[in-house]
């Protein structure tokens, strides 16, 4: 795990802002993995422990990004969970974190819209991390 | 032609006989609507009158100056919200009260137009509402008839729709902000992808265009006999481009030179999607078949491929709007998700039938069977 102690994973099945991402989380000083998909993001959590990882919401499944959260979870109990989604609150799409039975599985520990600035970005990954 | 009735409400009199005067000569026509749109215009002074009207009158859309002599604006908005909802109230206020104005829309008002407007403001005005009404109107139409459009379909389409717009509204800010320095062919590569991903949003948009012209019903008129052959060429010409580009050979046969009494627009959609895929998820030096059959009953279109296939998990989810199979293989492919099930919706409403086989790595045929 100290091999890892600025790594972030970032999960997101669209190639652009996956590598938007990725650029701008280097940028901070971060070192980076990337996944394109949830399971390429599985595969990752299985032998990594990173510091903090960002999943997208919908790639092969509408709701990959709580799947993925829910087994980063079990694996690495610790590590902060941003979930990024480009479905607006507006589009009336919920997370599911409506009942208290969906809290209870549903840990990430921020949600994001798509489309945030880099300054945010950086200050709510410091923030995550308390830095 | 179609008639909104729009009443103006301002006692002004010289603004009544203005908007009259506009938008009784103006209408409004689009490519996706069946007929014009004019508009008659019902002329009153006060607020008190405007909600007489409209308890006794049909009204479509509302142009509602706040300063009234008697009760306000705001009065006769907020009778219309709770009396009769499905009127649209357009605010007329002045540059000075635009906050005003945004609280009228906060309140309900569906939009609002500075006064003064010119008789072009009025009129773009009038046609963004008029388009929301016609909308409004299909929408009730297609529930109507049972083809409920589903949250679910909207939901997602908002994210299809906002997915592109991410990316190049964040390849904007990279370059804005000079994320990878001064020198400019550094930013080539997020300009490829921007372009790209417009690119792909603007083949969603033709996509939907195709969608909401099935929903709108089979139209009949646009019936003859077609040379489903013909079609068939025209769409493989029209990818003939890609294909040679990817290695990939085309044959078309029609041995019994078959022909259906349908709307070629309809056959064009079916062959321009069921090509373009065996195209676009073959492999380098593949093979596409178009084959042309009949019997007594029936026509039977087959499109047959060399290409990377689909699991049975895959091809269950096949025609659902917006699936798409995501694998490395297929990362680069551009599509909506939409073609599959748009050939699909064609294809009921001929009262047809389609059916996929496919295997990993062999390929898939497509066969569709259309009742003559």
């Amino acid at each position: 795990m100290k091999d890892n102690n600025r790594l972030i994973i970032i999960a997101d099945d669209d190639v652009d802002y996956l590598f938007q991402m990725e650029h701008y989380v280097k940028s901070f000083g971060f070192e980076v993995k990337v996944a394109h998909s949830q399971k390429e993001a599985e595969l990752i959590i299985e032998n990594t422990e990173p510091v903090l990882a960002i999943f997208d919401l919908m790639m092969e499944r509408d709701d990959s990004g709580f799947i993925l959260c829910h087994k980063m979870r079990r694996k690495h109990p610790n590590v902060p969970i941003i979930l990024a989604t480009a479905v607006a609150s507006e589009t009336g799409i919920s997370f599911g974190v409506s009942t208290d039975e969906d809290k209870q599985w549903i840990k990430a520990d921020l949600y994001l819209e798509k489309g945030i600035r880099k300054d945010q970005l950086h200050k709510e990954i410091n923030k995550l991390l308390k830095l | 032609m179609k008639k909104l009735e729009v009443m103006v409400v301002d006692d002004e009199p010289g603004i009544r006989s203005g908007v009259s005067r506009i938008l009784n000569t103006f209408t409004i026509s689009y490519p996706f609507m069946d007929t014009d749109i004019g508009f008659n215009v019902i002329e009153v002074g006060t607020g008190e009158e405007a909600i007489d009207k409209i308890k006794s009158e049909h009204v479509d859309i509302v142009l509602l100056d706040n300063k009234l002599p008697g009760i306000q604006g705001v009065d006769v908005l907020d009778f219309i919200n709770k009396n009769n909802p499905e009127v649209l109230v357009m605010m007329i206020t002045s540059y000075a009260s635009l906050e005003l104005a945004i609280k009228a829309t906060n309140n309900g008002a569906h939009d609002f137009i500075p006064k003064p407007f010119t008789p072009q403001e009025l009129k773009s005005s009038l046609e963004n509402v008029s388009k929301h009404i016609f909308l409004r109107g299909m929408t009730k139409k297609m529930n109507r008839e049972g083809k409920e459009i589903r949250y679910q379909f909207l939901s997602v389409l908002s994210h299809e729709l906002k997915a592109p717009l991410n990316a190049i509204d964040g390849y904007l800010h990279m370059m804005q902000d000079k994320e990878a320095g001064d020198n400019i062919a550094n930013y080539d590569q997020m300009i490829d992808r921007s372009i790209q991903r417009i690119k792909i949003m603007r083949n969603l948009i033709m996509d939907l265009l195709d969608l909401t012209k099935i929903n709108l019903e089979k139209k009949t008129d646009k019936f003859q006999l077609v040379k489903v052959k013909d079609i068939a060429q025209n769409a493989i010409e029209a990818i003939n481009p890609y294909a040679i580009q990817k290695d990939v050979t085309i044959s078309l046969s029609d041995e019994n030179n078959v022909e259906i009494n349908a709307d070629p627009g309809d056959i064009e959609i079916v062959f321009n999607n069921l090509i373009s895929n065996a195209v676009k998820y073959n492999v380098e030096k593949g093979e596409v078949d178009v084959i042309l059959e009949k019997d007594e009953n029936n026509l039977k279109i087959k499109v047959r491929d060399t290409g990377i296939g689909m699991n049975k998990d895959e091809t269950k989810q096949l025609f659902d709007e917006f699936f798409r199979v995501k694998s490395e293989q297929t990362k680069h492919i551009i599509g909506s998700g939409l073609g599959l099930s748009i050939v699909k919706r064609m294809i009921d409403l001929y009262n047809g039938e389609i059916k996929v086989e496919s295997e990993v790595g062999q390929g898939s045929t497509f066969t569709i069977i259309l009742p003559i």
